[in-house]
């Protein structure tokens, strides 16, 4: 039987009526917008004063989208038709075309500033230009607003998949992925016209944290009811990587933000952390983020998407829940190795780097059974270069699971910190690993979604090819250059004085900043590939009425 | 739903899987693969043996320390104390020697100009380029105009005291005796063009009939710059016919900007940081940088 909303107010035979959802958000939308106009016209600095017209205006459309939706909705919005799961795609449709759109611009903004690290000048002096407020703009980009965005659309999709259940509520949804779009643009807009905490990978001001943890709160609740609402007996481990995502993320974004603001008309706040409290907080978060943000989270995809993709049964249930509880254990330790030989007290130091190392198996778990859910399918990878792209990010993710321990052990960590290497390491993740996962999930999922035929295999692989020669580029020009740096940095000569300036170790890094710029430039044509096929995927027929054809109503 | 009386076994891999089954996707009862699980075991067994060896357990008033002693602390000092003994033969030689005797000793003024570079690369170079080449506004070291003096002497009493620095003993500590902003003082701007065009010439030679300019540089400029505009390193007063690079640019255009609106360079007095015998050394790498006197 169709079963109404449980938060309908009144009974479904009384004709349409408006549920608690939707008057919960007309009316905390109105006083919302009332209220960010209020502070906009006591507003101490001119873009704080932006920022709160922009909430203003998006609350003042989300009354009138509610009110429409309202009006045109059907009365009931059935959970199954045909006793088949009515799934909403519709959240599922606009954030997986927002990773395409953020991503780009992500990649874009990343090879501005790789080409500002070469050529300096080319910030032409414009202070929105400089580096300084590019990069955050760029890590944002990539980890929160394309991540963010792949994160939304393929949780959402294998929740309800694998739950044989519609998502949880019918406003709720929308609001996360609206409003998770609407911190990206708040955060973002901020970098450029310097509002920033100045903490790496958590820059954006009180504010904005706030507004994320009332999204992030309603995304774990859509999470857990739908949950909740399962028609299977158990849990899919898809979703166990998800769940623990959602709540870890929690966790770290209210430790690493806490903050006082100087006022509420002001942008500014200070952190309650201080000294090395704080530099230990902020690691905590920024390798968690890491942790639970670029790898379990991840893992959550590549457990739906890879046996998906090659029809092939998981390799291995039990090396699941043994990796998944280790990786959730373990992870959560090996933050302080962000900040060996600093004034982090060293039994800190050591417990961030054994830490590291015990999760070097606990993460190759992960890759074993991504790799061998493969076994009785390689032959796929000849013909399926969207599974290649899966395939080969599990190896990237291997790879970078393997270099983060060895670079977390000390003897190492004296040589690669602060250098290069770092953030080549770091990018074998990004772009090998979180970039190619990502691809592969938005090649399968728009066209289920959308239920179209991907418009070229072709061009898939000519975006394989390209983005992998361009990470092949990136990375090896970072080790060279971050090991040389490195090496620069601690050569003596016979008398026993540095060898070389610093300057002269940054003249050294020429070469290989042009190289690296070049890699994030063949990067980011493949992404240019890709959304050119997903235009004509979704511009191409729908396909005749499939078993698995999309049942969600209009939008 | 699946049935769990039968066994469901995966035909491409002979192995059963779990009996679940998620939007088409099953799971199979592999068992966890040994080298994995050994390496696992290992990693484990090693962090607990590095606990041991080194500190790592918080405690109450404390934390462990580990068997080894080992503090990153510690470990800076020995590395220090290593160069420190490295260097401690020459080092004490050139805190006794004068400058004079340094230069005077080829094995010890080779140290010096070694132990000059690289404290050179890490605390002048941000300014004065790392050749010592100097950029606008920053004096080129290797060339042989000197504001305050080229004598290893001069060039060590800049380096410790500074030019407006505040230091009372640096040159021109206040800032008073800076290059005036001769548009404040008296001159118009045709007057300001006439003498720039004047003090251009110097290096420059022209046609052109720069009396007037000549007749206003000797009322205000020459008391400083001197009768023949050869500059006084007493008063950090520049050379004006030279022909090597200018601080600020010798064309016209920045000339008629530096009478007009003044210049007053900045240089930090480093004997607060610098240790005399690094200071020494940097006197003489700077002065065998091309320009010594």
């Amino acid at each position: 039987m169709a079963q109404a909303d449980s938060f309908t107010t009144a009974p479904p035979e009384g004709g349409k009526s408006i549920t608690l959802g939707e008057v919960t958000m007309i009316v905390v939308s109105l006083f919302g917008a009332i209220g960010a106009l209020y502070i906009a016209a006591n507003a101490y600095t001119a873009p704080y004063a932006f920022h709160m017209v922009l909430f203003a205006l998006a609350g003042f459309g989300g009354v009138i989208a509610t009110l429409k939706r309202y009006k045109n909705r059907p009365a009931v919005i059935p959970q199954e038709i045909n006793g088949k799961p009515n799934y909403n795609y519709g959240p599922i449709k606009f954030t997986s075309i927002a990773a395409v759109f953020w991503g780009i611009a992500g990649f874009l903004v990343g090879l501005i500033i790789a080409t500002e690290l070469a050529f300096p000048d080319l910030s032409m002096g414009l202070s929105w230009l400089n580096f300084g407020r590019l990069r955050p703009l760029h890590t944002s980009a990539v980890i929160f607003a394309f991540g963010g965005n792949v994160l939304l659309a393929t949780s959402f999709y294998a929740v309800q998949r694998t739950c044989r259940a519609r998502l949880a509520g019918e406003i709720a949804p929308w609001f996360v992925v609206l409003g998770y779009n609407l911190f990206i643009v708040i955060a973002g807009t901020g970098y450029l016209m310097g509002i920033t905490q100045g903490k790496e990978y958590a820059e954006p001001e009180w504010y904005s944290d706030l507004w994320l943890t009332i999204i992030w709160v309603a995304y774990l609740l859509v999470f857990l009811v739908t949950l909740w609402k399962r028609k299977e007996p158990h849990i899919y481990v898809a979703n166990w990587f998800t769940l623990a995502f959602i709540i870890t993320i929690a966790m770290l974004h209210l430790g690493n933000n806490a903050s006082v603001p100087v006022s509420i008309f002001s942008p500014k706040s200070y952190i309650v952390w201080s000294g090395v409290q704080d530099a230990m907080f902020q690691w905590w978060y920024g390798h968690n983020a890491v942790g639970f943000y670029l790898t379990a989270a991840f893992l959550a995809i590549m457990y739906y998407f890879v046996p998906k993709r090659a029809e092939r049964p998981v390799y291995s249930y039990r090396l699941s829940i043994i990796h998944f509880w280790a990786l959730i254990f373990m992870y959560i330790w090996a933050g302080p190795h962000h900040l060996h030989y600093t004034a982090l007290p060293d039994w800190t130091q050591t417990l961030g780097m054994t830490f590291s190392i015990m999760l070097w198996m606990p993460s190759w778990g992960g890759m074993i059974n991504g790799l061998m859910t493969l076994s009785g399918a390689w032959d796929k990878l000849r013909t399926d270069p969207v599974l290649r792209m899966l395939v080969v990010s599990i190896a990237f993710y291997g790879m970078s699971t393997f270099e983060g321990p060895l670079m977390s052990i000390k003897v190492v960590n004296s040589l690669s910190h602060y250098t290069d290497w770092t953030i080549g390491h770091v990018h074998s993740g990004a772009l090998g690993w979180v970039g190619f996962v990502s691809f592969g999930a938005l090649y399968c999922l728009i066209p289920w979604v959308y239920n179209k035929r991907l418009y070229s295999l072709k061009l898939v692989n000519w975006h394989f090819w390209i983005a992998t020669i361009g990470i092949v580029l990136y990375i090896s020009a970072m080790w060279v250059s971050g090991i040389l740096q490195g090496l620069m940095w601690r050569a003596y000569t016979a008398n026993g004085f540095l060898e070389y300036s610093f300057i002269e170790t940054v003249e050294a890094m020429f070469p290989f900043y042009v190289i690296r710029a070049v890699g994030g430039g063949l990067f980011l044509v493949g992404a240019l590939i890709m959304a050119f096929n997903f235009y004509k995927t979704i511009r191409s027929p729908e396909l005749a009425a499939a078993s698995e054809a999309a049942l969600a109503p209009a939008e | 739903m699946v049935d769990h009386t039968h066994q469901d076994i995966d035909a491409a891999t002979g192995t059963p899987t779990t009996g679940h089954e998620w939007d088409g996707i099953k799971e199979l009862n592999t068992p966890l693969p040994r080298w994995w699980l050994w390496l696992f075991y290992a990693c484990i067994v090693w962090a607990f043996g590095y606990w041991i060896f080194y500190p790592a357990i918080p405690l109450p008033g404390g934390h462990t320390p580990g068997i080894l002693g080992w503090t990153s602390r510690g470990a800076v000092n020995a590395d220090v104390q290593d160069l420190v003994r490295q260097r401690a033969e020459f080092v004490s030689k050139i805190e006794k020697a004068s400058l004079q005797e340094i230069s005077a000793d080829p094995k010890l003024a080779e140290f010096a100009r070694a132990y000059g570079r690289s404290a050179f690369g890490n605390n002048c170079a941000p300014c004065h380029g790392s050749g010592g080449q100097g950029a606008v506004g920053y004096p080129n070291l290797a060339g042989d105009r000197w504001l305050w003096g080229g004598s290893l002497d001069q060039i060590a009493a800049t380096i410790t005291h500074g030019a407006r620095s505040g230091d009372p003993e640096g040159h021109d500590p206040t800032g008073a005796a800076g290059m005036p902003a001769w548009s404040k003082m008296g001159l118009s701007s045709q007057q300001i063009e006439e003498v720039a065009a004047y003090v251009a010439s110097l290096v420059n030679p022209t046609n052109a009939d720069v009396s007037a300019g000549q007749k206003i540089f000797a009322e205000n400029c020459a008391a400083c710059h001197g009768e023949n505009a050869k500059g006084n390193a007493e008063m950090g007063a520049p050379d004006l016919t030279s022909k090597s690079k200018w601080l600020y640019g010798s064309d016209k255009a920045t000339i008629v900007e530096t009478v007009a609106n003044g210049r007053a360079g900045q240089m930090p007095a480093w004997g607060a940081k610098l240790d005399p015998a690094t200071i020494k050394s940097l006197a003489i790498f700077v002065h065998s940088l091309g320009g010594g006197k």
